[in-house]
């Protein structure tokens, strides 16, 4: 379980190093997402890999651990709302209102292209 | 013994452990109810954490800071949590990969329409140029959206506010609002809940459906890529 966290953890420290290093445009912890799939997958190949945390599902045991509960991290970000109550006092219903309307139609948006683009790629596979 | 109650007040306000334990105790206790309501929707525990909290705050006269002190050890696990959904990614790498195009589309469709829509609804509304800036990237999670707010010079803590308000509104929305698009495809609507609310809407999609949180997960990912490179362009273009 240690050794799992800390598997995770390295992961986004060699993320967020060479995402600073190099000035990449693209978060730390996304780097490090990509670069846990790439060990998994790599174990799956060579078995030498397969130790410690990458042995016995240890580090996929850890990971639904935090992922579990994905909400409860968001809830300090969450309260900061109490350092804007004048901005939201001010502006707050418009805020809402913006902030809704585009969540609805980004939902539409999205949903909608991708069963539009995988119904006519199986029209194309039919034919 | 203190013979004033009110100095083990201002002492454990003070401490990390206070804030870190009101956090936990108050998300258990939403969540609990979550539970109940079997996970319905508007009994969404951030949501109703956030409030609960934020009342603590006031009537206490508690500065915001002093509660970050304690809560940031919860906040810190944002990290760890975003590069820990390699693993459900890599054990449905087979329906990830056989829905790359439907995804790649989905993806670019989306990221245009959450930073487009929100800069002109937020310019319509008539809101200052300031609060305009902070509120383009409310999509992506909020570390990300920080990040993009202050390349911006715009104010990352209401970005934050504004991420964390999406993702609340993201998340209470998405299954009525599905459910009358008559989708029952769940990668397609879990895709959808991950692009337009980030990580809250992950964590609902998780609720409902294994595969919706696996595509949601994704999502969310590859938005917080997309939108990175998107609002710079999207604000010179459309911000007077």
């Amino acid at each position: 379980m240690l050794a799992s966290l800390g598997l995770i953890l390295l992961c986004q420290l060699i993320g967020e190093a060479v995402v600073r290093g190099l000035g990449l445009p693209l978060p730390g912890p996304v780097l490090g997402l990509l670069l846990l799939l790439m060990l998994l997958l790599a174990r799956d190949r060579f078995a030498w890999l397969s130790f410690g945390p990458l042995r016995n599902a240890g580090v996929e045991t850890a990971s639904k651990g935090l992922l579990a509960h994905l909400s409860l991290l968001f809830v300090p970000a969450g309260v900061g709302v109490v350092q804007k109550l004048d901005l939201l006092a001010s502006h707050g219903v418009a805020i809402v209102l913006v902030l809704a309307l585009s969540v609805v139609v980004t939902l539409l948006a999205t949903v909608l292209t991708f069963r539009l683009v995988s119904c006519l790629l199986k029209l194309g596979d039919a034919r | 013994m203190t013979d004033n109650p009110f100095s083990l007040w201002v002492y454990l306000s003070q401490s990390p452990l206070l804030w870190l334990t009101v956090t936990l105790l108050v998300y258990a206790a939403t969540d609990a109810v979550s539970l109940a309501t079997r996970r319905h929707p508007l009994a969404n525990p951030v949501l109703h954490a956030m409030w609960i909290i934020g009342a603590i705050l006031l009537v206490t006269g508690t500065p915001y800071t002093s509660y970050f002190a304690g809560a940031q050890f919860v906040h810190f696990l944002l990290g760890p949590a975003t590069v820990a959904l390699a693993v459900p990614l890599y054990e449905n790498r087979k329906r990830a990969v056989a829905s790359i195009v439907p995804m790649l589309v989905a993806l670019l469709a989306g990221s245009v329409t959450a930073v487009v829509s929100v800069v002109l609804l937020a310019e319509l509304a008539g809101l200052p140029r300031d609060v305009v800036l902070a509120l383009a990237p409310k999509s992506v999670t909020a570390g990300v959206a920080m990040g993009i707010a202050e390349s911006l010079h715009a104010d990352p803590s209401l970005a934050a506010v504004a991420v964390i308000l999406t993702g609340i509104m993201g998340a209470i929305i998405v299954t009525p609002l599905m459910n009358r698009t008559g989708v029952t495809d769940y990668r397609a609507r879990g895709f959808a809940a991950g692009l337009a609310a980030h990580g809250i809407g992950t964590a609902r999609a998780f609720q409902v459906d294994e595969i919706a949180g696996v595509f949601s997960g994704i999502a969310m990912s590859l938005n917080a890529l997309v939108t990175s490179f998107l609002v710079p362009v999207a604000v010179t273009l459309l911000v007077r």
